[in-house]
């Protein structure tokens, strides 16, 4: 037994090779995991985590706590299960674009939808690593792959749009490169009831290369990326002299002191909007026009679904008392025979 | 007073002489109309009066798959089948003495299975030109003599009941609704059953409606009476009472007893059951069941597909509950990856499988044995799965609890094969004593000391251990394991070894199969082996066989994966092995392939049950074809 005051990283670390390739995002995505765990104030047997297929899907064999790495696209119905049975377990649930957006979509927007309490890591590279480079549903249009030797002329969508347009109650986007962002973003998703879901920008150094670099080379990413912080003005830019505002319902870039802009005329950023109107739009954000945002688009409180299917044991428990086998057995229509 | 005695008096009241009242050993009759007569609770209402007589009786519903087809079309009519019997019954009855037709296309689809001479009721208020035109009838069959071999009633239900029910107050639509009470009250009657207890049940049945529930009530005694007072009837009818054993009895149709077998096996396990299931007809009852019961340790969740529901269960039995899903053909196929992955983690999972017609979409309410070479076989790699079927609606219960237990003693999904025969068919359920039912000891590895997780037991059974034990984090997938630790490995011999293992397990339960109960002789010329539904209509034909003086004899499987070890030298004594099936030869083939011996087949794939005729003719064939 781990006493929780002395877990450390270490004590997340499995005893199995980690057998990413070597420079994959996917290392950095583990070590922050492995350092939040013990933050947390949970036991370490009560995490599991769940997976499906792909390259990150491995994930689960180098945590040191229960895990199971099941089908393709499956994990977020393997993990629903498992949070409903045992409702005290801290379930997460970690995947990739192809794993929760092609195979597994209907899951991925069901679990949203249900707001069960499980935290969803979609290691987003806009490729298909496993296989060995095929594109994504996250791959941009144009773009040349195995299967798309002419260009891909299959429009990608936003993992981020998806989620909230199922009704997601937390959503957030961060990137492998930005270790103190990912940490920050990764300990709110702990910390959430519901749903909560990360896309985590992760960058597949053998068939998608350099995906990311515009938000990450530190020489031009704050031109390139929106930091999204909770009751501030979208800002963003390396003098932080760039905002969002909004012309009616279109949203567009402003530079702050010209045209007479100010920061009262930019949009605040409200994550716990009940409406999740400005997450959608922020979810449309895409270079080169907008800046990428990062950080928490929507943080809303609603009740998670294995709160209310437990009160909804509760109460039949209230109303017609523990089950008992022999008086189900002898309900409705009976007849004796002497 | 019995009810056939109250009726003579209430006939010499009337100044008439009493009725004979004919005895007869069985009966069969079918209630057949619109999608949306309610003929499906006519049926349920008859044979519930009929088991409080103290009746066996079996039944067979039958029904389109369109909620409401069009009304009085062919393909909208809906039917119910109950056979009773001053004996034991084991089938609904191959051809009906009654037929209830509350319209012409009714009467259109099922004259040619009524028997010669038998009785015909007919709505003849629904025989109108226009219902005649949609049945095809060129002529009123009611009037123009093309019934002279049947023993024809016309009865104006619809406009009787809205007589009956003309100061209501109710709808047209509404009165037109109570006429399937109507035609139950004529039964009851008929077959000289007592109304009060109908009445009673009526009035609970529609608590919440209160004048609803006084016109039917209104609407069966109309019918009752109007039977009763009729010279129409020359005869009521009267069937002795079955010498049932003693016992508390309810009607449960086939899905429902496996809901309460499922809920049962929890309670004696001690572990809450969770069901992952996505509606399928005809296997969604169970899923209706078991959702009412929250107040037990039971969890039902509707998930968004077939996959999700069986993913959802593995996620749970992984979390140490009772994990199940049910559905049918179709929604299996879309299961089966994950089966392979239940296989793989070595976790205890019931799958239902709740038959019908197939291939693809199929006939989604009508009846097939078809998918037994998918439970056994259906799967990529090699990837055994213990399979068990059950025989009649009662015996759901009984295959519920054995299914897990299995489950649970052999750490493996197991699969469960019912049919829409079975899941929709009611049949008396003798209501056990729980304490008479068997326990299912289950054991959760709490002990971190030596650990290995996927170190085996006596019988190849991993550890079953729960999330949230200090000490045991372990991993499992879907990807090869090492032998011992659970580990990846693609190790050429660990992975020979780990496929010979999970074989070696399932065939391994094998030695916890009890002998095979053989009825008829224990040598001779003839041998029917059956599985599932078609056991009625074997049982019934056999014995007809046999007070024939023919050496058949008769073996049931329940266990199908593994096949039962003493099945082998009982196929070896009998010159002849006859397999029915609704199928074109899956047993059959399974049995060819496992003892090297010739089997002959009959096979029906016309989503109906056997005939008891159809299996008798054959045995008859078989045996004068031996003895020349």
């Amino acid at each position: 037994m781990n006493d929780m005051a002395t877990l450390t990283k270490k004590d997340f670390e499995s005893n199995q090779d980690v057998r990413w390739c070597p420079g994959c995002g996917d290392y950095a995505v583990l070590a922050q995991i492995q350092k939040l765990m013990p933050q947390l104030g949970i036991p370490r047997e009560n995490f599991a985590f769940i997976s499906g297929i792909g390259c990150s899907s491995r994930f689960p064999y180098y945590m040191e706590t229960y895990g199971m790495h099941s089908i393709h696209g499956r994990a977020p119905a393997v993990a629903s299960g498992l949070k409903l049975a045992r409702p005290e377990l801290s379930v997460w649930v970690v995947t990739g674009d192809g794993d929760a957006l092609a195979i597994g979509g209907n899951h991925f927007i069901h679990a949203m939808r249900r707001n069960i309490d499980l935290k969803i890591i979609l290691l987003n590279n806009r490729i298909y690593g496993l296989t060995k480079g095929q594109y994504s549903p996250t791959s941009e249009l144009g773009k040349k792959t195995k299967t798309t030797p002419l260009g891909n002329i299959d429009r990608p969508f936003s993992p981020v749009a998806v989620a909230l347009g199922a009704g997601a109650t937390f959503v957030a986007r961060t990137v492998d490169a930005d270790q103190a962002h990912m940490a920050s973003v990764l300990k709110r998703a702990a910390e959430h009831k519901g749903t909560a879901f990360v896309e985590i920008f992760q960058n597949c150094i053998v068939f998608n290369d350099g995906a990311y670099e515009a938000i990450t080379d530190k020489s031009v990413r704050d031109d390139a990326r929106l930091l999204l912080e909770h009751g501030k003005p979208l800002v963003f830019g390396k003098n932080r002299d760039k905002g969002v505002r909004l012309r009616g319902l279109e949203p567009e870039v402003v530079t702050i002191g010209e045209d007479g802009v100010t920061e009262a005329d930019l949009v605040v950023h409200d994550e716990a909007a009940e409406h999740s109107g400005l997450a959608f739009f922020l979810s449309q954000f895409d270079a080169p026009k907008f800046p990428v945002p990062l950080g928490v688009f929507r943080a809303a409180s609603q009740p998670s679904y294995e709160e209310l299917n437990n009160q909804l044991h509760a109460d039949a428990r209230a109303r017609r008392g523990q089950g008992d086998l022999a008086a189900l057995f002898n309900s409705g229509d009976t007849w004796t025979i002497a | 007073m019995s009810a056939a005695a109250a009726t003579a008096q209430a006939a010499e009241k009337r100044g008439a002489p009493p009725r004979p009242v004919e005895e007869l050993d069985s009966v069969v009759i079918r209630f057949v109309g619109d999608s949306g007569d309610g003929m499906q609770l006519t049926g349920n209402e008859f044979s519930r009066a009929i088991a409080k007589a103290g009746h066996d009786f079996a039944t067979h519903p039958d029904y389109p798959s369109e909620i409401r087809a069009p009304t009085g079309t062919l393909f909208g009519v809906s039917g119910y089948q109950i056979q009773f019997a001053s004996r034991q019954v084991f089938t609904s009855g191959d051809a009906p003495d009654v037929l209830v037709a509350m319209n012409p296309a009714a009467l259109k689809t099922n004259l040619s299975d009524v028997k010669r001479g038998g009785i015909l009721i007919a709505n003849s208020g629904a025989f109108t030109d226009n219902n005649l035109a949609k049945a095809g009838y060129q002529s009123n069959p009611l009037d123009d003599g093309s019934l002279g071999d049947y023993r024809l009633y016309k009865i104006d239900i619809s406009e009787l009941t809205a007589h009956a029910l003309k100061a209501s107050g109710l709808s047209k639509k509404e009165v037109g609704r109570c006429k399937n009470y109507y035609a139950l009250g004529l039964m009851l009657s008929l077959y000289s059953r007592p109304l009060e207890k109908e009445e009673e049940d009526i009035r609970r049945k529609f608590a919440k409606k209160p004048e609803i529930a006084e016109a039917n009530v209104l609407a069966l005694r109309a019918g009752y009476a109007y039977a009763d007072a009729t010279e129409m009837f020359i005869t009521n009818y009267r069937v002795r009472t079955a010498d049932i054993a003693p016992g508390t009895y309810r009607s449960l149709t086939g899905n429902h007893a496996a809901a309460l077998g499922f809920v049962a096996a929890s309670e004696l396990a001690g572990v809450p059951l969770f069901l992952g299931s996505y509606p399928i007809t005809p296997a969604t009852d169970i899923l209706h069941e078991l959702s009412a019961l929250k107040h037990f340790n039971v969890a039902t969740f509707q998930a968004e597909d077939e996959i999700a529901g069986i993913c959802s269960a593995i996620g749970a039995a992984y979390g140490g509950v009772l994990g199940m899903t049910t559905t049918s053909g179709p929604g299996m196929a879309l299961k089966t990856e994950a089966l392979g992955l239940a296989v793989m983690l070595e976790l205890p999972l019931v799958i239902v499988n709740v038959q019908r017609g197939g291939p693809s979409t199929g006939l989604p309410t009508k009846i097939e044995q078809s998918d037994l070479l998918q439970a056994v076989y259906g799967r990529n790699g090699e990837c055994p799965i213990p399979v068990i079927a059950a025989h009649s609606p009662a015996d759901c219960f009984d295959c519920a609890i054995e299914a897990f237990r299995l489950a649970v003693k052999y750490m493996t999904p197991v699969i469960f094969l019912s049919d829409g025969g079975i899941g929709n068919a009611a049949e008396p359920w003798r209501i056990p004593d729980p304490a008479s039912l068997p326990k299912l000891e289950v054991k959760f590895r709490t002990d971190a000391e030596g650990f290995q997780a996927y170190a085996r037991d006596g019988n190849l059974a991993r550890a079953w251990v729960r999330p949230g034990t200090p000490g045991l984090e372990h991993r499992v997938g879907g990807l090869e394991k090492d032998f011992l630790t659970g580990n990846i490995s693609h190790d050429p011999m660990n992975h020979q070894r780990m496929v010979e293992v999970r074989a070696a397990k399932v065939e391994g339960i094998a030695r916890d199969i009890p002998p095979l109960q053989v009825e008829g002789p224990a040598q001779g010329d003839l041998l029917i082996v059956g599985w599932g539904s078609t056991y009625g209509s074997i049982v019934q034909a056999r014995e007809q066989a046999a007070a024939q003086g023919l050496s058949v004899a008769h073996v049931h499987l329940r266990h199908l994966n593994p096949l039962p070890p003493d099945l082998g030298d009982i196929l070896k004594r009998y010159r002849t092995v006859l397999v029915p099936e609704m199928n074109l030869g899956q047993l059959a083939r399974i049995l060819r392939e496992r003892y090297l011996i010739g089997v002959e087949q009959l096979n029906k794939v016309q989503g109906k049950p056997f005939k008891v005729s159809e299996i008798h003719d054959r045995i008859v064939e078989l045996c004068k074809k031996g003895a020349k």
